[in-house]
């Protein structure tokens, strides 16, 4: 029973990561309609960036994160400015092709200043752990669910409560319209890259912490966060949120019990969970939990 | 009724506009590129004929992807995938199953089609690109298949492939032109660019039908598609399974040429160096789909000759330089945003740009 907390609360805190980077994901999609595969790159950034500050700068961690996240905002905006941009008004398959291209010059620029090996990015939390209820949990996955959460409850503030979060919903809903209440779409989408790059920051310092660390390899994590986009549904941000951690539950769970029930299926099973999860979904509910169903005539 | 095309250059009528080769001009051009590969392998070193054929091989999947992308409006991943059935759809064909020859080129590009048949419905009755995410977890699914189903692919240490091109008794590896022997290379590269040029005209023929226009409508206004008649899932799903087919039969001639595939062969990367291909190339243009694929797989060759002079290029990465490697993923990436960006009709339009202001002379403005 213990166990089966742990992995829980295990799987919450993933879930919890994977949710901020979707929602990264939502918030350029509805304010663009684009699915930008760059994000996986923005994350790696992230963390990268983070073991630049604490580590090699020997900063305190909490300065080295707010560094990292300003940092990787101004790149999301700096990237919406110089390539997305121009961009508006091309073909969508254009527009996804391009951010893919961004992704590979984004890792490979990090590859070139810290390398291949396995960094850590000097988390106070390292492997310590704490009892609760008899469970033993990771005190970084504790850290995880706090900081994830807070910064979903700022996000969704700012959304709800904020002239500028509701301008950015106006924006997503009719372009025009907002337009013609002056607000400026350019503002918008530099708004929202910088966001996404913000949260794919934080989930890219989470990813990494503890004697994990971060490699080139954590953007293929950041490809999870796809389909818990799909669960949720495109466009929905509490879909982003529920998707996001219905994944991260799966997946943690998946390896704790169905690779050890089935030994058949392979040893990284969990890594393709979440993709048959999606296609289940797709044939199922193809515009998921949240999604806005699109009327049309059959 | 028999045509009368008094200016070869400008279209006036319909019928015009639907004949393949438009002039005498481009009659003539084809022959000189058909002569220009007939004599290639004699001309070029064993190194670069080796090249070539990985570019005619890279050609047919590029090609495959032109078609969804450039013509249908669909992005996809899933082109390394679909690479991998093929190679080892080729493998089951030729080990356990002794298919001959064409049999097998036939049967991994059929299997390609299925698989791409029965994926494609989930991705594709959306509006939208839901097909570019479904593919990526197409490529890690695979990924993850390769890797395990280890009795068919030998796991990560790959396995070998036996896959002969040979019809009845002539083999194109070991045959002889003009009294003279062929080296295995040179034969490769005849039969991959004869390949090459079927499915080209191939597709070239299914651009101009029915199903092409319906494509391109689709692309350009999916609303206004469908209210004219078109179906909309039909004519997607159909253009996923022939690209799937396409990029399949690229696999197995590549498998075939190899002679040694495993699963690190298809990762992601390969679906973005067809990307780039195309981009690179042209999209929606057959010729740019060809000219992209020769162009990046001689590119990344260039640059490795070069990497001894190169300051910035490290054997290790991280702090001193970047890595042969990741100068070459990084270029893949940079050549897409650039191309996207500066020219996003690619390398072909370039060409036609060149061509138009000769036609046009002297009025050439």
């Amino acid at each position: 029973m213990s166990d089966l907390v742990q992995f829980l609360l295990a799987g919450l805190a993933l879930g919890s990561v994977y949710a901020l980077i979707c929602l990264g994901f939502v918030v350029i999609y509805r304010a663009t309609g684009v699915i930008n595969f760059a994000q996986g790159g923005l994350v790696v950034l992230g963390a990268f960036l983070t073991h630049e500050f604490a580590v090699r700068q020997g900063l305190p961690f909490s300065l080295a994160v707010v560094l990292a996240v300003a940092a990787v905002a101004g790149i999301g905006m700096a990237l919406e400015r110089v390539v997305f941009r121009p961009m508006v008004g091309q073909p969508t398959f254009a527009m996804i092709l391009i951010t893919l291209g961004v992704l590979f010059v984004l890792e490979q620029a990090s590859a070139a200043r810290w390398g291949y090996d396995v960094l850590l990015i000097g988390d106070p939390w390292g492997v310590q752990t704490v009892q609760i209820g008899g469970a033993t949990v990771k005190v970084a996955d504790l850290w995880t669910l706090g900081a994830a959460g807070a910064a979903l409850a700022a996000l969704f503030a700012l959304f709800r409560f904020s002239t500028l979060g509701i301008a950015m919903r106006a924006g997503a809903a009719d372009p025009e319209a907002a337009l013609a209440h002056g607000i400026s779409p350019q503002a918008i989408h530099g708004l929202s890259w910088a966001i996404a790059g913000a949260v794919a920051t934080l989930a890219g310092v989470f990813l990494s912490a503890g004697p994990k660390g971060v490699d080139l390899s954590l953007s293929l994590v950041a490809f999870r966060a796809f389909p818990a986009m799909i669960l949720g549904g495109l466009d929905s941000p509490e879909g982003a949120v529920t998707g996001g951690v219905l994944i991260g539950l799966i997946e943690v769970l998946t390896a704790a019990y169905l690779v050890t029930a089935v030994p058949g299926v392979g040893a990284n099973f969990h890594v393709v969970m979440p993709y048959l999860v999606m296609v289940v979904i797709l044939i199922v509910r193809p515009y998921g939990l949240f999604g806005r169903e699109e009327v049309r005539r059959a | 009724m028999r045509l009368k095309l008094r200016n070869t250059r400008i279209s006036t009528t319909y019928a015009h506009d639907l004949v393949l080769w438009r002039s005498w001009w481009a009659r003539s051009g084809i022959a000189l590129v058909v002569a220009g590969f007939a004599a290639a392998p004699f001309v070029l070193s064993n190194y670069w004929t080796t090249v070539l054929v990985y570019a005619g091989i890279a050609a047919v999947g590029t090609l495959g992807l032109n078609l969804l992308t450039g013509f249908a409006g669909q992005a996809s991943l899933g082109h390394a995938f679909f690479f991998g059935v093929g190679a080892y759809a080729t493998v089951v064909l030729t080990g356990s199953a002794h298919w001959p020859f064409p049999l097998w080129l036939i049967g991994a590009a059929a299997i390609g089609g299925f698989i791409g048949g029965c994926v494609g419905p989930a991705a594709l009755r959306l509006r939208g690109n839901y097909l570019v995410i479904v593919s990526l977890g197409l490529v890690i699914v695979g990924q993850h298949v390769f890797e395990h189903w280890t009795s068919v692919t030998g796991g990560l240490t790959g396995t070998p492939v036996r896959a002969a091109v040979a019809v009845g008794g002539l083999d194109l590896t070991t045959m002889s032109l003009f009294g003279r022997p062929l080296a295995r290379n040179q034969g490769y590269f005849y039969f991959t660019w004869i390949v090459v040029a079927v499915i080209a005209f191939a597709t070239r023929n299914l651009l101009r039908s029915r199903p092409g226009r319906a494509l391109q409508a689709i692309r350009d206004r999916d609303l206004a598609a469908e209210v004219i008649g078109v179906s909309l899932v039909q004519y997607k799903v159909g253009a996923f399974v022939v690209s799937s087919a396409y990029a399949a039969c690229a696999g197995a001639m590549y498998a075939s040429y190899a002679r040694y595939v495993s699963p690190l062969d298809f990762t992601l990367f390969l679906s973005i160096q067809y990307i780039a291909m195309m981009v690179v190339g042209g999209v929606g243009s057959v010729a740019g789909s060809i000219l992209g694929a020769v162009f990046l797989t001689a590119l990344p060759r260039v640059i490795e000759s070069l990497s001894a002079s190169l300051p910035f290029i490290s054997s290790t990465g991280g702090g001193g330089g970047i890595t042969v490697f990741s100068l070459n993923q990084a270029m893949f990436g940079l050549l897409i945003i650039v191309f996207l960006l500066a020219e996003p009709r690619g390398l072909i339009e370039i060409w036609r740009r060149v061509k138009r202001y000769f036609l046009a002379w002297p009025f050439s403005y």
